[in-house]
């Protein structure tokens, strides 16, 4: 049979994946939101979460179809558009593909013919993440109750031991920002965009607090990062 | 906490979703050899594994350590098999339980994160549909070399801004890791690459110096 990566019954097979993550995503949303009535959660404040949430996503949800634009010039479309739309990132399936292209002699460089190159890549990248998913069912229970155990025995540094989890994961990100500085002034770049958005946040933060304009706190984040991300738009011609 | 028989069954349909997703996950290559009958070899298979199931199994198992508790139940059990953590499902929902004013482990911290994963999966999942059937009409604008600066710089973005709220919060406590990192990267940039290890190595420093600091009754 002639190998086509960009053959109906791939995207067929992409289009049955996509239906199952939006299946999932609205049986956990709808139930949630559900719960939060019940809780006495105020209904203003569920939809508020909902309309906020999305509109951060989107900047960094272009960021990912991006991704699979990069890698449908090799792998057709279907399997970059599953890939991305469940666990993974461009970070991850970028170096699975190339891993087992060049463990078959493959470049990267062309759209794969051969289907048994295709089905070996489409392992790769299906085991090499799976553990992520699995450990989630096995360690989670574990993991809560430990944490209930921290919180019940002194419910403050419970509270802390979480906010040093985040301020880990922030500082690791904080900090990559600053690998390309020695590469003179263009490796600056990022550092700029992160203080802009840094400082825009800010402003938000005294427009909320000082003057009371209580709507922004809802959009403050995905109004910075835009904001960051125009400003990158404008310096970078300009310093490189 | 949150009430045990809501929890419980949060445990039992996060369990019955994720184990059809890791179905579901295996089935993609399963019918692409059968509809080819291209079975690659094994030993293909394990020498591609090789290259990244070493790194990418220790990140996966130290994600799912650091990410849960921010998560929650329903929420874990969801950006687990929908992705993207780090530039996506967890500042998102950090951000919405800080909007909203709760905590994570508390019934409407559950509510509020498990609402903001489940959201920004939906959205996440149409964009990229909707970008994949418009690609002819999308791609020369994705591309074009105005926009890649733009695109280029999204976690600076995304990580000036929560960074300001949350350092401005806790400076005593990202004052150690932030400059350890710092230096880290300026020191070792090809480190960039592997920023998921590094996330825990974050993680460590910040619990060590918050116990230290809790301890001498500084924060």
């Amino acid at each position: 049979m002639n190998f086509d990566p960009n053959s109906s019954f791939l995207y067929l097979v992409a289009v049955a994946v996509i239906l199952f993550i939006l299946a999932q995503s609205l049986f956990f949303l709808i139930r949630a939101y559900k719960r939060g009535k019940e809780i006495g959660m105020d209904v203003k404040k569920l939809r508020k979460t909902i309309t906020s949430s999305a509109i951060f996503t989107v900047a960094p949800a272009v960021s990912i179809l991006l991704g699979v634009l990069t890698l449908s010039k090799f792998l057709g479309l279907p399997l970059p558009w599953i890939r991305l739309s469940v666990i993974g990132a461009i970070t991850y399936e970028l170096p699975a593909a190339t891993s087992t292209a060049s463990a078959l002699g493959v470049s990267i460089s062309e759209t794969i013919t051969s289907p048994t190159v295709y089905s070996a890549i489409v392992w790769v990248m299906t085991l090499g993440i799976l553990p992520s998913t699995i450990l989630v069912p096995v360690l989670l229970k574990r993991i809560q109750g430990g944490l209930i155990s921290i919180k019940s025995k002194d419910s403050k540094w419970g509270d802390l031991l979480i906010s040093a989890m985040f301020m880990g994961m922030i500082s690791a990100f904080m900090g990559m920002v600053f690998s390309n500085i020695r590469k003179g002034l263009p490796g600056w770049i990022p550092i700029f965009v992160m203080l802009f958005s840094a400082v825009l946040m800010a402003v938000c933060g005294l427009l909320i607090n000082v003057f009371k304009i209580k709507w922004l706190k809802d959009y403050a984040l995905p109004i910075c990062m835009i904001g960051a991300m125009i400003f990158a738009i404008i310096i970078t011609p300009a310093i490189s | 906490m949150v009430s045990k028989s809501y929890d419980d069954k949060t445990h039992y349909y996060g369990k019955v979703w994720i184990w059809t997703a890791v179905l579901v996950f295996i089935l993609v290559p399963v019918s692409a050899c059968v509809y080819y009958n291209a079975w690659p070899p094994f030993i293909s298979v394990l020498k591609g594994l090789l290259g990244v199931a070493p790194i990418f199994w220790t990140v996966g198992a130290i994600e799912v350590i650091t990410f849960t508790p921010m998560l929650g139940t329903a929420g874990s059990y969801l950006a687990f098999v929908t992705g993207n953590l780090t530039n996506l499902k967890v500042p998102c929902a950090i951000n919405a339980m800080e909007i909203n004013e709760v905590k994570s482990g508390t019934e409407e911290g559950e509510v509020v994160s498990t609402i903001a994963v489940a959201t920004s999966s939906i959205v996440t999942t149409l964009i990229i549909a909707v970008g994949t059937l418009l690609l002819g009409t999308l791609t020369p604008v994705l591309n074009s070399p105005v926009l890649k600066p733009a695109f280029d710089n999204i976690l600076p973005a995304l990580f000036g801004a929560l960074g300001v709220v949350y350092i401005s919060k806790n400076w005593k406590l990202a004052a150690t890791p932030m400059l350890f990192m710092i230096i880290l990267f300026i020191s070792a940039p090809s480190l960039a690459g592997s920023v998921g290890i590094l996330v825990p190595v974050g993680a460590v420093i910040s619990i060590l110096m918050a116990r230290l600091l809790y301890k001498n009754k500084m924060i």
